[in-house]
């Protein structure tokens, strides 16, 4: 079977673009991982979008950004996963390299969601979640997420604070982060003393609504040695899983395991031949800290309700056993939604390569983990160095 | 929104809304909102069901920063209520002081106001859940 490389990374900086569009970002983060790859043309194009239309007004991105990135007629679509647009969309270039159909695949994640009225992002975002029985009621994405909070808090008798961590443990790594929406260190006290969006969830439990895009150029071995790019530059894409769960919370057998992270965490592992125990890194998606626990327990990280303890046990850091948001998380870098699963693939790549800001010493293997829905829809990668 | 939402998308749910149907399986596995395969075995002979509307919160939250369509109403409860037949139904709770809500509170169905649209928009009505009326 045919291996595949990541061989070119690029991202915007995360955060508030006003004199930028949707195009602008995805274009210049494009261009940056061609240039990084040191590479003039693709084969194929896949954009990682959640909600382009009800935010900017703009479907067609595969054909928006390929033709404004000066692609040519080049096959180019968008890949929709709700919040794990992003990683769904780097695994359809994977699996299109694989294939042997394409040798050259970039994948681009963009997101601009502020220039939308703040409830009417809110009410956007929503439309991850089931849109008769969940958005019809009111219920806006951190109101869901909420939900799973106080009841992850009463099954296991974490508090507000323990969950806290998982925040100022982003923000310290965020802090080092030059591309992150938020670069600096905040205390449980910050968290603690911010206003509930939804109780008991605040907001800084919660991940910000921002603008960003970031790029990956995927390709084989064989190939990217003939186009001639230095080895240190190559991060194997080792292993891949994608699964769902139902869409609506309220149908969900246990609300408090992510099972579709569980299965295509067992796929991405089974592929890369690898267990939890060898990852040296976990990027998970920490759009809120309680989804922080739980994806780590889904993982194999920790157990079934020791997710929050292993943040407790100061296991989370960046020279810990299981280090986590490396490059500051969805919370402190920023999650433009559809662009965020990509952002964590480069982030992926720069620790594997050993540029990143906050490096985990001899980092070989790490993963990244991107949920769509509160959960109904998640995408694992594995990434190795070569 | 600019505009508002057409009848027919409202209307085809409105004996879910209004009557709590959902269905029940030819194993017995009972679902809400009623679907056309059972998400326990599979099973696609599913008659309906009427729930008795009855049930215990799970867990709540306030809605304080809703989605555009409901800023009138905020702050507001919003619940996962067990119903006795088993189903897990998301509901905004009313008629319920916030500082009451807890754990394994009892609550009941009640036909109430969801939202309105502008002007010449229709009224949406369905479920929300309160504490029993004695």
């Amino acid at each position: 079977m045919r291996k595949a490389v990541i061989i070119g990374a690029g991202m915007t900086p995360v955060g508030e673009h006003w004199r930028l569009g949707l195009r602008d970002l995805a274009v210049e983060a494009l261009l940056k991982a061609m240039d990084d790859a040191g590479i003039e043309k693709v084969d194929s194009l896949y954009v990682g979008n959640m909600i382009s239309g009800p935010f900017v007004e703009q479907e067609n991105l595969g054909a928006l950004i390929a033709d404004w990135a000066g692609l040519g007629n080049i096959p180019a679509v968008k890949i929709e996963a709700a919040c794990a647009s992003g990683g769904a969309a780097v695994q359809e270039g994977v699996k299109a390299v694989l294939s042997g159909l394409e040798d050259v695949v970039a994948v681009v994640g963009v997101e601009k969601m502020t220039d939308a009225w703040p409830s009417d992002a809110t009410r956007y975002l929503a439309y991850a979640a089931d849109a008769e029985w969940e958005l019809f009621h009111g219920a806006s994405f951190v109101a869901l997420n909420a939900l799973i909070m106080r009841y992850y808090m009463k099954a296991y008798g974490y508090t507000e604070e323990d969950l806290a961590l998982f925040a100022v443990n982003a923000h310290a790594n965020g802090a080092k982060n030059p591309y992150a929406m938020f670069k600096r260190p905040i205390k449980v006290e910050t968290v603690l003393k911010s206003p509930y969006v939804a109780d008991p969830l605040k907001l800084f439990d919660a991940s910000p609504v921002c603008d960003g895009a970031a790029s990956v150029i995927i390709t084989t071995p064989e190939k990217a040695k003939e186009l001639g790019v230095p080895k240190e530059k190559w991060v194997e894409v080792a292993g891949m899983g994608r699964a769902i769960d139902t869409i609506s919370l309220a149908s969900r057998e246990d609300l408090l395991t992510l099972k579709a992270a569980k299965v295509a965490a067992e796929r991405a592992y089974k592929m890369a031949g690898v267990e939890a125990k060898d990852i040296d890194f976990f990027e998970v998606h920490d759009a809120f800290t309680v989804m922080a626990a739980l994806s780590l327990e889904a993982l194999g990280a920790a157990k079934k309700g020791e997710g929050a303890k292993l943040a407790k046990e100061g296991q989370i850091a960046i020279d810990a056993d299981y280090p986590i948001q490396t490059m500051g998380g969805l919370k402190a870098r920023g999650h433009p939604v559809g662009a965020t699963g990509v952002y964590q693939t480069v982030e992926a790549v720069l620790q594997l390569r050993g540029e990143a800001p906050s490096q985990v010493p001899d980092a070989e293997i790490g993963l990244t983990q991107n949920i769509g829905g509160t959960g109904s829809n998640i995408t694992v990668n594995v990434f190795r160095r070569v | 929104m600019a505009r508002p939402m057409q009848v027919s998308r409202y209307w085809r749910h409105f004996r879910e809304k209004y009557m709590l149907i959902g269905g029940k399986c030819e194993n017995g596995h009972v679902h809400f909102p009623k679907r056309s395969v059972c998400p326990v075995c599979g099973s696609r002979e599913i008659e309906e069901i009427e729930l008795s509307g009855k049930g215990k919160v799970l867990s709540w939250t306030i809605v304080r920063n809703p989605p555009s369509g409901f800023e009138y109403y905020k702050p507001f409860p919003l619940a996962l209520v067990e119903l006795e037949e088993g189903p897990v139904v998301l509901t905004q709770l009313t008629d319920v002081d916030p500082e009451e809500i807890d754990f394994g509170m009892e609550v009941e169905v009640v036909t109430k106001k969801i939202r309105e649209f502008e002007e010449d928009g229709i009224i949406l009505y369905g479920y929300k859940f309160r504490p029993p009326v004695k």
